[in-house]
């Protein structure tokens, strides 16, 4: 089906490959979506696919996908810009090739067992070849390794290109923070007994991943991309850039804290996670504010015509920058503080906020990324967005928003009912569950992730067409 | 661009705040990393028999009695040790304790428990938070409904037959667990419920008291 999307005007090896990582990426966005629709409905009908396709892989199927289609797109934006940053092909690009094929095949592996065998026995053959069962880290032992050695692969081809090519600023914060964030995926890669010092590494390679070193990877996507759509200034760009890594790691890393105020350890990660996590929302400020300002000075004043390559990349970038500063940053914030969030810890506020900065901060710019590459492929001066274009980002984006104020106020009702007024427990979450706000809200919940997969629809319908069309029109 | 006449716009400047500010950053955190690993290290079945509290205690934990209550010193509640309790009807040496915790963890994982439950809050919110279960008044009833003389014994007939005892529409699925596992599991929660998590739940020693009275939520 993807395979319509063409290459032929992609000069560079990689760029293409870049392309490969973006159809595996949109293919996987699309499973997430489903799992998701699944899992609504069993929070509405609990009995619906119960004993055959139960909620715990259904959920467990919907983050997985997440996390891998992101990474597939992220690995896909480094390679794409890879020639645009160096002016050079990849070093060892038919490596990097081979690398996708057997990832793609170690994923396609990992996501049959989940579906078809879910769960082992209790030892240690479960963990190393069906199931980890930590969240976000269930896929097994022998597949985190597959995935150290396709990550080493692809670190060769940017380090050397990097090394050989021309050395810009955004290319060196690309480079330094991968090393971070490959790095970082060791720390999940255990087992012990204890379960404190299991979630204590656990959150390394999570938190510091979503909030410390994915957004300095987003940050640094939309320093390509605004050079790239509006031909924004390289150095302003990347003086911002260095401002957000400062300031993205200065409150990311130690943020962590916020992870750490009930798992067992000790009670000095209230003062360090509240007080670092709070700033988090400052850099995701500077970001939107950037983007804007570099927006604004480009439209152009006197009455000249605004110069923007690439439409819909650029309303996805703009939706990146808002929706990074709401949904990471405010409903971040809402209950970053451990006197809130000894309420709303483990609560539907969780999933309120995960799923607006998951699609705010990541998929936003991911998909920006994807019409950038359909531009290049198809060789076009100007891309323009369409009809689809429009509906995509309009649904998907209603539909998301839509699924996190419904969460929100699920979470709300939970907070309240099951922890201040009853005090947790299996009746006190039952009791929570049960009444008709928790209900409601996870039936309008199920509405708008309905609208958000007629959104991907649109989406996908839009990225199949719209290189032909805008070539066409072009002409 | 090479002429720069203020700090505020030279590239360089940033680059090096940067690299400052990250550097400081891990550094702490690997400092504090040290600290927190030394405290969150298991406890000795010593400490246990001297009365020494442990953040996260020794597997045999599960020999003793564990409540959880408001400590005024501190602010919120706290998991209490008590007196020698019998666990499925013996004592576990510190051995067997450990073996047991093991298989529990390792099954804990295997049975993919996180993408329902929340274990220390952390996980799937489609069924109830683990961090307390040990001590959740819920298996009083269950201990009619299984016909079991003791919550332990209660806990592992749940796990192994969840679709048998259900308690509300959203039923727990049958996950093939062996009566070996649920052993094991039980002794899993119960360790997990001597943490001590900073009063995480908070109010849940309320509602156990509540319920133990008379109850004002149970149905």
């Amino acid at each position: 089906m993807l395979t319509s999307i063409k290459n032929h005007n992609l000069q560079y090896e990689t760029q293409k490959l870049g392309m490969m990582y973006f159809r595996v990426a949109i293919i996987l966005f699309g499973a997430q979506l489903l799992m998701g629709l699944i899992a609504a409905i069993q929070f509405m009908y609990p009995s619906f696919l119960y004993g055959i396709f139960d909620f715990s892989v259904a959920r467990m199927v919907h983050i997985n996908a997440l996390v891998v289609w992101m990474l597939y797109a992220m690995i896909g934006s480094v390679y794409y810009m890879i020639p645009d940053e160096t002016g050079l092909e990849a070093v060892g690009i038919k490596l990097g090739k081979l690398a996708f094929w057997v990832l793609t095949l170690a994923i396609t592996i990992v996501v049959l067992v989940f579906i078809f065998i879910q769960i082992g026995p209790g030892d240690d053959s479960t963990i190393w070849l069906i199931n980890e069962g930590r969240e976000y880290l269930e896929a097994p032992r022998w597949a985190d390794y597959g995935i150290v050695v396709v990550v080493l692969i692809f670190y060769y081809n940017v380090f050397f290109t990097f090394l050989k090519g021309r050395r810009t600023g955004v290319m060196t914060v690309m480079v330094a923070n991968l090393l971070a964030l490959a790095g970082l995926y060791l720390a999940g890669m255990f087992f012990t007994d204890n379960i404190s010092v299991d979630q204590y590494w656990w959150w390394w390679v999570i938190h510091l991943w979503v909030e410390a070193t994915w957004e300095v990877f987003v940050g640094t996507l939309a320093a390509y991309a605004l050079i790239k759509i509006i031909g924004a200034k390289r150095e302003i760009v990347e003086m911002w850039l260095w401002i957000e890594v400062l300031m993205l790691f200065g409150s990311g890393i130690l943020g962590l804290g916020h992870h750490y105020f009930w798992i067992g350890t000790p009670e000095y990660w209230w003062e360090i996670g509240a007080l670092f996590s709070a700033l988090e929302p400052v850099p995701l400020v500077a970001m939107f504010v950037h983007v804007l300002y570099d927006w604004g000075k480009e439209q152009g004043a006197h009455g000249e015509k605004p110069a923007i390559k690439n439409g819909p990349a650029m309303a996805w970038i703009v939706t990146n920058a808002f929706g990074n500063f709401l949904g990471a940053g405010i409903w971040g914030f809402f209950h970053t503080l451990p006197q809130v969030n000894i309420y709303t810890h483990g609560t539907q506020f969780t999933a309120a906020h995960g799923h607006l900065a998951f699609f705010g901060a990541y998929a936003t710019i991911l998909i920006g990324m994807m019409y950038l590459g359909i531009q290049g492929a198809y060789g076009i001066d100007r891309m323009k967005a369409t009809f689809k274009s429009k509906m995509a980002i309009f649904l998907i984006t209603f539909g998301v928003l839509g699924m996190a104020v419904a969460l929100t106020i699920a979470g709300y009702e939970q907070v309240l009912v099951e922890r201040a007024e009853l005090g947790g427990g299996w009746d006190a979450f039952f009791t929570a569950q049960n009444l008709v706000w928790m209900k409601q809200a996870m039936g309008w919940r199920t509405v708008m992730g309905v609208v958000t997969f007629i959104g991907f629809i649109y989406l996908v319908w839009d990225l199949l067409t719209i290189g032909k069309e805008e070539s066409e029109n072009n002409q | 661009m090479a002429q720069n006449h203020s700090v505020w716009t030279s590239i360089r400047f940033w680059r090096q705040s940067a690299a400052w500010v990250t550097g400081f950053a891990v550094v702490l955190l690997i400092l504090l990393t040290f600290d927190t690993m030394g405290q969150i290290t298991m406890g000795t079945d010593a400490d246990l028999q001297k009365g020494i509290t442990k953040r996260v205690p020794a597997p045999t934990v599960i020999n003793y009695h564990i409540g959880y209550k408001f400590s005024e010193k501190r602010g919120h509640e706290v998991p209490v040790i008590g007196k020698k309790e019998p666990f499925f009807g013996k004592e576990w040496s510190p051995k067997e304790a450990a073996a047991l915790l093991h298989k529990g963890k390792l099954t804990e994982q295997a049975k993919n428990c996180m993408d329902c439950h929340t274990l220390l809050g952390n996980g799937a919110y489609y069924a109830p938070d683990l961090t307390k279960a040990w001590i959740d008044p819920k298996w009083k009833s269950m201990m009619a409904m299984t016909g079991k003389k003791t919550r332990e014994e209660a806990m592992a007939e749940f796990l192994q037959h969840p679709e048998r005892y259900p308690t509300h529409a959203r039923r727990m699925p049958n996950l093939k667990i062996t009566p070996d596992e649920a052993k094991a599991l039980v002794a899993f929660l119960k360790h997990m419920s001597s943490i001590d998590t900073n009063g995480f739940p908070r109010g849940f020693s309320k509602g156990v008291k509540e319920f133990e009275a008379g109850g004002t939520y149970a149905h």
